[in-house]
């Protein structure tokens, strides 16, 4: 929905170039278009993350491939807290920004201790980042069957989504 | 790893008999420095919640350092580490371990279970083919390890906790440092870690 949004929003902006659809295509708005220095500087920032994630493997982490439209806690096989599981937290844009600005106020009990990363700009490059190498290449044999729903095909009351 | 983390019942679990018990016995003198400080700490400490969220990020951080374990020990077997570098990663790797007995000590005398070790890890291993590979994968393991403890320091319950893992942090920088040092790269290119 929110990448044919985009795609309108460009379109009737005149603002449809080829730089454009690629990025319009993205779940961000156009406003939000990265720019490949953000998008490098978010993987450096990254790299914080990297005692407990990587993208396409478990770690003491989660694997991050395949992030955004999936539901918290939903990697198959990974062993995650009551409190993720239980979050009804979908991930996309919004729903990491404010778990990554403070984890343990958002998911209370969480398994991931860390302070989380008070720098707006810092968080917005990251997801950046993120939103390019969950959905790349090293990530089409590890996105996995993680799920974007409750199992039977709906959201429930209650789902935090973006 | 995850599912090893029980966390004992707080009335089960006699906090003196761990306090008073042989749970120490693994670990270094400057470990049990850094827990000195402790039983008065425990004694203060009112809230169950507080001890249950420092029990769920030592236990992180515990996986983490049995990864970092493991991961050393990959490094050394590879063949691809010669002298010095390779006495280098040994005594890392060591450190490493030491690291292991003072957060698993720390979570025993929080009323937790310490988590294990996995069975295997899923390292990349078929991207280590040279001696700059293995440094390379280290040097980021140990970048990350830098951040996870800055970023266990603020969350941890009372001050004693943080400056243990303070101390932690300290170690696995000059880790990183020496690391980049060994690859020709800037060793410290900051004035703060992130
Ligand atoms: C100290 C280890 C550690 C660090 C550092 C860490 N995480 Fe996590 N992360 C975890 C653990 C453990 C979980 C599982 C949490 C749970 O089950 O409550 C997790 C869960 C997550 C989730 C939810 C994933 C899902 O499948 O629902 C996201 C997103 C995430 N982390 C992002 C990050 C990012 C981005 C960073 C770096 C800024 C980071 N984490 C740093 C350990 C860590």
């Amino acid at each position: 929905m929110r990448a044919v949004a985009a795609f309108v929003f460009l379109a009737s902006a005149g603002l449809l170039t080829a730089g454009l659809v690629g990025a319009g295509a993205s779940s961000s708005p156009p406003a939000d278009v990265a720019s490949s220095a953000d998008v490098e500087k978010g993987r450096e920032i990254y790299e914080r993350c990297g005692a407990c994630h990587s993208l396409e493997r478990d770690r003491v982490g989660p694997r991050h491939c395949g992030l955004f439209g999936r539901r918290a806690g939903s990697v198959p096989g990974f062993v995650y807290s009551d409190a993720m599981r239980e979050s009804r937290l979908f991930w996309g844009r919004k729903t990491l920004d404010r778990f990554l600005t403070n984890p343990l106020a958002v998911v209370p009990g969480t398994f991931m201790g860390y302070a989380g990363i008070p720098d707006p700009k810092e968080r917005e490059q990251l997801l950046d980042y993120l939103d390019v190498a969950t959905r790349g290449e090293q990530c089409d044999a590890a996105a996995g069957s993680a799920a974007k729903t409750d199992g039977d095909g709906r959201g429930r009351r209650g789902d935090v989504r973006d | 790893m995850s599912s090893e983390i029980a966390l004992a019942p707080r009335e089960a679990l006699s906090r003196r008999k761990f306090l008073g018990g042989a749970t120490t016995a693994t670990l270094s003198a400057a470990a049990i420095g850094l827990l000195a400080g402790a039983p008065t700490l425990f004694a203060r400490r009112a809230s169950a919640e507080t001890d249950e969220q420092d029990i769920r990020i030592l236990n992180t951080a515990l996986g983490a350092e049995h990864e970092a374990v493991a991961a050393y020990q990959v490094g050394a077997e590879s063949g691809l580490l010669k002298k010095p570098t390779l006495d280098l990663a040994v005594q890392f790797q060591g450190q490493h371990k030491e690291h292991i007995d003072l957060l698993a000590a720390t979570v025993k005398k929080l009323g937790g279970q310490p988590v294990a070790g996995k069975v295997s890890y899923a390292f990349p291993v078929e991207k280590l083919e040279t001696e700059e590979d293995v440094l390379r994968f280290a040097a980021g393991l140990e970048k990350g390890a830098v951040s996870a403890y800055l970023g266990a320091v603020p969350i941890l319950g009372s001050g004693e906790l943080s400056r243990a893992a303070a101390s932690i942090l300290g170690d696995e920088a000059m880790h990183w440092a020496v690391l980049r040092y060994v690859l020709g790269e800037n060793p410290v290119p900051h004035a703060f870690v992130s």
